[in-house]
């Protein structure tokens, strides 16, 4: 009896272990929380430690925390270039209808710009523009690529 | 599209009693389709050669494009050619009707043709095998390089004849050809035969466009293109190749359609993160602003009488349909169902609104009447969506889209085609993949 019991707890770590292993691997392929992309894989840089993107949930355009805290670090790095203009490009994914996607694609593309001018950025710096969901970064038919095509990009122009 | 002269006459005094003829109940699925027998046309001896046309086998290729386009209605049964019974140009004389009764032929096509002086001439008959009568009988005239329009306009007078509605057989439609991978696609505006012959690109692929859609007389298309990155809508005139920005909007400008008597251009401009509806009257450039709320507006279509716009909007939180008076009073939301629904287009004949819904993961192309109730899912995908109206109202087309893997592969757009009954479904043929249909009106009306 002693033993087994034994036996039972050494295969409930063993277990357990299994499972939090899976979690992790899931976690860092998933990359997804709610529905909005949280992981680095397509992400680009404007400087060192700037990236130049944010993700959005399926049809809507409001920042997340993590998105703002890119979007300040976006600001404090366009402060410190005062001669650095910008354009921010909005993108859907491709389960949308493509001209309902297009007005999406503008709508978070200047949630992105108020943000930028809300942290003291001239709105005559950052011009707009919506692809809709014309320029997938991931041309995968899944939940992940559509978290990562769902995006803000601020591109600079000179 | 106007410079073809067409003349049409009616060559017979018609002894039409309306004593049990043939009719082609169009208003359900058709499960038993009316067999048919298309004769080859028989071509005139007489026939002079014509630049690179095969003079001689013009007549069962016209035949040929007839017995294609019934088929495709989902309506008629041609039957096989090697069954038949009669020489061409004797049958159009006078049937045996006897003998094509035989081969289970309820109707009977005849007809024959000459090409001399630089002209066609064309003429055929329709002939009701059972009542052993001559139901329609038409003669044309017009450069032999139009022989595949004769052959749509035979199919759409024998539609006519047969149905009791106008046919749809003499239209174009103008799409987005697309070629390269995913997420690097070239898209080009293109426009063939509804049967999938004569295409034509009209631009050369250097920028994106999207949507084109017709005007009412069919020689402008509104599109909208990135042209020097600038997302706009434009006027395309098709004969002459210019084109030209609609309005002088600081920003995007899309989803355009003309209203219904081709006089203005309705669409959506965005700006600030809002999109709300503008039209412009083509020859005062007058803009007016037709909606004006904090949400998406998109997507407008107008009724055919041009007194309403259905149009698209999230103002409740998620896309749904409304429909307006054309000044913007008296919005109405019409979708309460489950799921989402955008693209609404107003059918030609003002009964119903087209429409694509999302709901759980899937796509469907559907109809409702304009108040919204009577909602009739047509067809369930993956992915669909934008569709367009034939010119009579009986039949959609739109594109769907597959599935990717990892790199984009096994990814596709096509055109396709479903009748307003359910019935029907079919892939178009079109050179390239292709998306974002939009129907002409009848070329010859």
């Amino acid at each position: 009896m002693k033993l087994n019991s034994n036996l039972k707890n050494v295969l409930l770590v063993i277990f357990a272990t299994l499972v939090l292993s899976a979690c992790s691997t899931a976690k860092k392929s998933g990359d997804i929380d709610g529905d909005v992309y949280t992981g680095k894989e397509t992400v680009e840089y404007l400087a060192a430690g700037v990236p130049d993107r944010v993700f959005f949930a399926t049809n809507k355009s409001s920042l997340t925390t993590a998105s703002r805290a890119t979007l300040r670090k976006q600001a404090t790095y366009l402060r410190k270039n005062k001669n650095l203009n910008v354009t921010i490009e909005g993108h859907a994914d491709e389960r949308g209808t493509r001209e309902y996607n297009l007005a999406l694609g503008e709508r978070r593309a200047n949630a992105a710009r108020d943000y930028l001018m809300t942290y003291g950025i001239s709105g005559k710096r950052i011009s707009v523009i919506s692809y809709g969901k014309e320029k997938p970064v991931n041309p995968k038919s899944s939940p992940l690529a559509w978290s990562q095509n769902r995006r803000s990009v601020t591109v600079k122009v000179n | 599209m106007r410079n073809l002269t067409l003349t049409i006459t009616v060559f017979f005094s018609l002894i039409v009693n309306s004593n049990a003829l043939i009719e082609v109940d169009i208003t359900r699925g058709n499960l038993d389709p009316l067999p048919i027998a298309v004769s080859p046309l028989h071509v005139d001896i007489k026939s002079e050669e014509y630049k690179e046309l095969k003079v001689k086998e013009l007549g069962s290729e016209i035949s040929k494009i007839i017995e294609k386009n019934f088929k495709n209605t989902g309506l008629f049964n041609p039957l096989k050619k090697d069954a038949f019974v009669q020489k061409p140009d004797i049958a159009h004389l006078k049937p045996r009707f006897e003998d094509w009764r035989l081969i289970k032929a309820q109707a009977l096509v005849t007809g024959k043709l000459l090409v001399k002086g630089g002209k066609l001439k064309v003429e055929f008959r329709l002939w009701d095998l059972a009542a052993a009568q001559e139901m329609t009988a038409l003669a044309f005239t017009t450069t032999p390089t139009n022989w595949r329009r004769v052959a749509h306009i035979i199919s759409d007078k024998i539609y006519e004849r047969l149905t009791g509605e106008e046919g749809y057989f003499d239209t174009r439609i103008i799409y987005v050809a697309e070629s390269g991978p995913k997420n690097q696609r070239i898209k080009k505006l293109a426009i063939m035969d509804q049967d999938g012959a004569n295409t034509k690109y009209l631009t050369l692929g250097n920028e994106l466009v999207l949507t084109p859609r017709f005007n009412p007389t069919n020689q402008m298309v509104t599109y909208m293109s990135y042209f020097r990155n600038m997302p706009r809508v434009y006027l395309l005139d098709i004969e002459t190749g210019t084109q030209e920005v609609v309005g002088n909007f600081p920003g995007m400008t899309f989803a355009p359609r003309f209203s219904p008597d081709g006089k203005k251009i309705i669409m959506s401009f965005a700006k600030d993160g809002n999109s709300d509806i503008y039209t412009m009257d083509l020859e005062t450039r007058l803009v007016e602003r037709i909606t004006e709320h904090s949400s998406i507006d998109t997507s407008p279509s107008f009724s055919p009488d041009g007194k309403f716009i259905a149009f698209n909007s999230d103002r409740s939180g998620l896309q749904q349909i409304y429909v307006m008076r054309s000044d913007g009073t008296k919005v109405k939301r019409i979708t309460f169902g489950k799921g989402i629904y955008g693209t609404p287009v107003w059918s030609p004949r003002g009964d119903l609104i087209a429409f694509t819904k999302m709901h759980k993961g899937k796509f469907y192309i559907g109809v409702m009447r304009i108040d919204g109730s009577g909602e009739r899912l047509l067809t369930e995908n993956y992915y669909q969506e934008a569709p367009s109206w034939s010119p009579n109202g009986r039949v959609l087309v739109f594109y769907r889209e597959t599935k990717a893997g990892d790199r984009g592969e096994g990814f596709s757009a096509k055109l396709w085609s479903i009748d307003i009954t359910g019935y029907n479904e079919r892939r178009l043929s079109t050179k390239s993949d292709a998306s974002d249909p939009s129907w002409s009106s009848l070329l010859s009306k």
